[in-house]
């Protein structure tokens, strides 16, 4: 296999799409978030069981009967990878996603404040760490993708 | 005390559903709180805990469907009146709300009085060693269906040395499948509803129906498949109008109200409502009960014969009725009129909105009449000058059939392609409350029905449909849909009287050739 | 039971024999051939058609009648004084044999219409109110039935082996220039002699083995045209249909074939422009007349003989010519069995027809 053929099988960057007309405003996509970056995995537990709650990454806008499911857009500039002090803010090599390293955060809140989407928030219920999208590292698809009851938020190959 | 009078003059609607919460499962994550157009439910901060009016909820289980933990199931109200065969627990509240309204009762959707089903009596054929059944995943099954008006005979040119083809034929519409989307106006349901209904149209290859709403800027682009309708309001009817569709549809009746006219309550005719159908904003669209142009069948032929001038006889141009008593010789006098395609909607049709008393009472239904319809148009023999086109309550792919076996050319679904949207026949439409966003013009709620999947689940359903249809085909030994259709040598009747038998022209079961 | 009198049973047989140059020759061969095939039978119907047997009549509508009793023979033939000139009338001669049970009473006559009823008449042709008188008897004489009503031609068919029947109607005796027989199997009605093949009407006539699925259709499709089916049989409908495609719609053999074995849409649009075009609209006119189901027939009249499969080819049928000989068969045993080296044989395909025209 030569070069080319080998940038040509490399997978494409996966990214999220929004398609606003189609939004209903259910949150479901906000629910699963939660579940997906809690311990247990469990909707019930998850919900019910486990201290602190865990804290989705995903917000949904409304105004009027306009509404969106909001998150981190991985920007290829990504500000708040230029202001985290820490270096717990970092660009994944395979996904090219921006991912935060809860480790390795202290809780300067440097990078909310430089987002221009407002995407990160503070996660203050545990560790006062910046928590967000992280693209569902491991999953197939994202779960808010897979789960959006009218497909308005879809995974398209990173353009 | 001072509540008494108001209490005995207007009594709390009595509630159908009761909505159980397994409080188990409820994790309050409000999506029943945000997405019930009625509000049934609400959260409370406090106690942080979601709970449920029964009193308004009207059985859509859009809630339930949408509950990621499963913990809503919808009841019926179990609270119950004295048993009574007569006075049931619809009649008395029926009575009850009219005593304190005064007006006429409106309801959604078709008939849901148990009228004998007769699809639900007559069986199907098979094949059997004398003939061997086909199998349409090895070998070819053709559903292809030409609606329109065909001649009697072929004309040859034998002048040349080739013979030659001399007949043009009249317009056709060209169905890959036998089923059409039936006529639901843009108005009783959502734009992103009639988006589907087209898509579905042209991937599958057939034709959706514009209904009287007239046709939305956004949907001309799918014309080549949009049967445009001329209904007695005449609403949206204008030159750009009647050349957009591929063909004409002059719409006298339909089956869930024969002998009135249309009915879009002033809640559902938004802006763009309003725009599409030419009325002010707001306001109740009325269709008169005639077209107060079409006072006797020979008014009929001066309108298809209109039609048929400005779009140069290019499209074909039919006529929808409501199947009435004399449905044959109506049929027969339409055709003689010049339509090239009679479509008859039964008892059974859906509608938007309608009085109750209408919809359940008048018409007859469907099987009984394509079956009249379709012999007394061989009787004289025209049947071959138009197509016949059944609607009305057509559930399955069996139903299908069998309408088809009784001489019908294709069908028309409404109902069902509006649950395969997710409707759970609620049969509020009228109220432009639709949670599923198909009966409704508000905004937030007609976003939920992305048209992407709108589409999709319509095309699984003609799909699976059209799978079924070619089994059943193939079990009876026939490949091509042109054999069964008329063909009631196919179909046997189980435990119907003499009478039905002779009318739907076919067997008892048990009885061979 | 040894072995070869349990192997399976495939129904119906049907030969069909012509001489292209119109020759005559006796009916022994075609006995002979038949009689091969005796396994595709079960006793339960045989027949023969014959053409160019009354050459002194050639002129006169030969009605061949079964009747069930005397006074169907009596209101049969008041009706048929009423319009015609009956130019000779008599018993179809027969030989004793002791297979052949419950025979009707088989008269044949020679007619002519009368004058004044063809004026009455103005807007039918003659060929069509033959077709009226035929269906009138049929349908309304109880106890008569018309087995043939062409010219210079005949059915001969009852209950039994073929073989059987074709010796009882001493057919060895007449000459004919084409010879179709059929040896019944029925499964779907009871046998009757009017039940069995050939169908005649007018000089048509129909051997048929198969089942046709369409059958509701086809015949609801001949009713606007005025053809009654009234002898509980599909086969009917193929004998009809060759009557209104060809004589009153004057179309070929081969269009016709394209319409009861009508090719499939994806064949169709594979042809070119004007040939897709024509067979397309072939098919969206003549939808109802598809016969679908399983069928390979023979059909005759006095100037040419047509063997058809149907459009997937589920029944046999071979062909073969030898000299000015053709042969239509369902199986090729039986046309050796009179002919042993043709010239040709060959299986037509599904769809295809196998014509033999009389050389003028």
């Amino acid at each position: 296999m030569n070069k080319n053929q080998k940038l040509a099988n490399k997978k494409k960057p996966k990214r999220i799409v929004i398609r606003e007309e189609y939004c209903m405003g259910c949150r479901l996509c906000e629910v699963h978030c939660l579940v997906r970056h809690s311990k247990t995995k469990n909707i019930i537990k998850a919900y019910k069981g486990e201290y602190p709650r865990p804290i989705p990454r995903i917000i949904v806008e409304e105004k009027g009967y306009v509404s969106f499911a909001l998150q981190c857009r991985h920007c290829e500039d990504a500000p708040c990878l230029e202001a985290c002090i820490t270096g717990a803010m970092y660009r994944d090599k395979k996904t090219d996603a921006v991912l935060c390293n809860e480790k390795k955060c202290v809780g300067c809140w440097m990078c909310i404040m430089t987002c221009p989407f407002g995407v990160i928030l503070r996660n203050v219920e545990g560790e006062k760490v910046a928590s967000k999208c992280d693209l569902c590292m491991g999953e197939e698809i994202p779960v808010c993708v897979k789960y959006c009851p009218n497909e308005a938020i879809i995974c398209e190959e990173k353009k | 005390m001072e509540g008494l009078g108001s209490k005995m003059s207007k009594r709390p609607t009595p509630t159908e559903f009761i909505i159980e919460r397994d409080d188990e499962k409820c994790i309050a994550c409000q999506a029943c709180v945000r997405m019930c157009s009625n509000d049934v439910h609400s959260y409370d901060p406090e106690s942080d805990t979601v709970s449920s009016d029964n009193t308004k909820c009207v059985g859509c289980h859009f809630c339930e469907t949408i509950c990621p933990t499963g913990a809503i199931t919808i009841k019926r109200n179990p609270s119950e009146f004295k048993l009574n065969a007569n006075w049931n627990a619809e009649v008395i509240k029926n009575i009850t709300k009219q005593a304190e309204t005064g007006g006429v009762l409106l309801t959604g959707m078709g008939c849901d009085k148990p009228f004998p089903i007769y699809w639900d009596h007559i069986v199907l054929n098979a094949s059997q060693v004398t003939n061997p059944s086909i199998d349409p995943l090895r070998e070819p099954m053709e559903l292809r269906t030409y609606i329109g008006r065909k001649p009697d005979k072929l004309a040859l040119d034998y002048s040349g040395k080739e013979t030659k083809l001399k007949t043009t034929l009249d317009p056709q519409l060209k169905l890959e499948t036998p089923i059409l989307f039936s006529a639901m106006s843009y108005g009783s349901i959502s734009l992103n509803a009639c988006k589907s209904l087209a898509r579905a149209a042209v991937e599958m290859g057939t034709f959706y129906n514009t209904g009287e709403g007239g046709l939305h800027k956004d949907l001309y682009k799918y014309g080549a498949n949009t049967i445009i309708q001329v209904a007695s309001g005449r609403f949206g009817v204008h030159k750009e109008y009647l050349e957009a569709g591929a063909a004409i549809e002059i719409k006298i009746g339909q089956g869930a109200k024969p002998g009135i006219g249309g009915h879009l309550p002033g809640e559902k005719v938004s802006e763009e409502i309003s725009q599409t159908r030419m009325i002010p904003l707001g306001t109740d669209a009325l269709s008169p009960a005639p077209h107060h142009d079409i006072y006797s069948i020979e008014d009929l032929r001066q309108l298809i014969f209109a039609l048929k001038e400005v779009t140069r006889y290019r499209k074909p141009v039919g006529v929808k009725i409501s199947a009435v008593h004399n449905v044959a010789p109506i049929a027969s006098g339409i055709v003689r009129a010049g339509a090239d395609f009679v479509a008859i909607d039964g008892l059974r049709g859906g509608t938007g909105a309608a009085p109750t008393v209408i919809r359940d009472s008048v018409g007859i239904p469907i099987e009984l009449a394509i079956a009249v319809a379709d012999h007394r148009l061989r009787e004289e023999g025209i049947r071959n000058q138009a197509s016949l086109i059944a609607g009305g309550g057509i559930r399955s792919s069996s139903d299908v059939i069998k309408t088809i076996a009784l001489g019908a050319d294709a069908v028309y679904i409404g109902t069902a392609a509006l649950v395969a949207m997710g409707c759970n026949l609620c049969q509020k439409c009228y109220t432009g409350k639709c949670n599923w966003g198909i009966a409704t013009q508000d905004p937030y709620l007609t976003k939920r029905l992305n048209p992407e999947i709108g589409a999709r689940r319509l095309v699984n359903l003609l799909r699976a449909w059209s799978m079924e249809i070619k089994e059943m085909l193939g079990g009876m030994g026939i490949n091509a849909i042109e054999s069964l259709r008329g063909n009631r040598e196919q179909l046997r009747g189980v435990g119907l009287s003499d009478t039905d038998l002779k009318l739907l022209g076919i067997k008892p079961a048990g009885e061979a050739w | 039971m040894n072995r070869f009198q349990e192997k399976d049973i495939s129904g119906c047989a049907i030969f069909g024999i012509m001489d292209q140059r119109g020759k005559r020759f006796s009916g022994r061969d075609i006995i002979t051939s038949i009689a091969s095939m005796r396994e595709r039978a079960n006793g339960l119907g045989g027949g023969f058609a014959a053409y160019g047997i009354y050459p002194e009549h050639k002129n006169d509508w030969c009605f061949h009648m079964m009747f069930e009793s005397k006074s169907a023979m009596v209101q049969t033939e008041e009706y048929l004084r009423d319009n015609y000139k009956i130019v000779k009338d008599e018993i179809i001669p027969t030989t004793e044999d002791k297979s052949i049970k419950y025979r009707p009473l088989l008269w044949r006559y020679f007619l002519q219409l009368k004058e004044e009823k063809a004026k009455l008449h103005y807007d039918l042709t003659e060929e069509d109110f033959v077709v009226k008188t035929v269906m009138e008897i049929n349908t309304k004489i109880n106890g008569a039935f018309v087995a043939s009503s062409g010219k210079n031609m005949g059915v001969f068919k009852g209950v039994g082996y073929p073989e059987d029947i074709g010796r009882f109607y001493r057919l060895e005796e007449y000459e004919a220039y084409i010879w179709t027989a059929h040896g019944r199997f029925p499964t779907n009605t009871v046998a009757w002699w009017g039940g069995a093949h050939p169908f005649g009407l007018l000089d048509w006539s129909v051997v048929h083995n198969g089942e046709i699925s369409s059958y509701g259709i086809n015949k609801r499709f001949l009713l606007n045209y005025g053809y009654i089916c009234a002898f509980f049989t599909d086969t009917e409908v193929i004998t009809y249909l060759f009557d209104l495609l060809v004589r009153k719609h004057k179309l070929s053999f081969e269009i016709v074939a394209n319409i009861l074995a009508a090719p499939f849409w994806d064949e169709i649009e594979r042809q070119s422009q004007e040939e897709g075009e024509f067979l397309m609209t072939l098919r969206i006119i003549y939808g109802s007349a598809l016969v679908n189901g399983p069928f390979s027939v023979i059909v005759a009249n006095s100037k040419a003989m047509v063997g058809i499969n149907d459009r997937i080819k589920l029944r046999p049928l071979v062909a073969a010519t030898s000299e000015n000989r053709l042969y239509v068969a369902s199986e090729e045993s039986a046309i050796r069995q009179i002919c042993p080296t043709p010239d040709k044989v060959w299986m037509p395909k599904a769809g295809e027809p196998v014509i033999g025209r009389l050389r003028e």
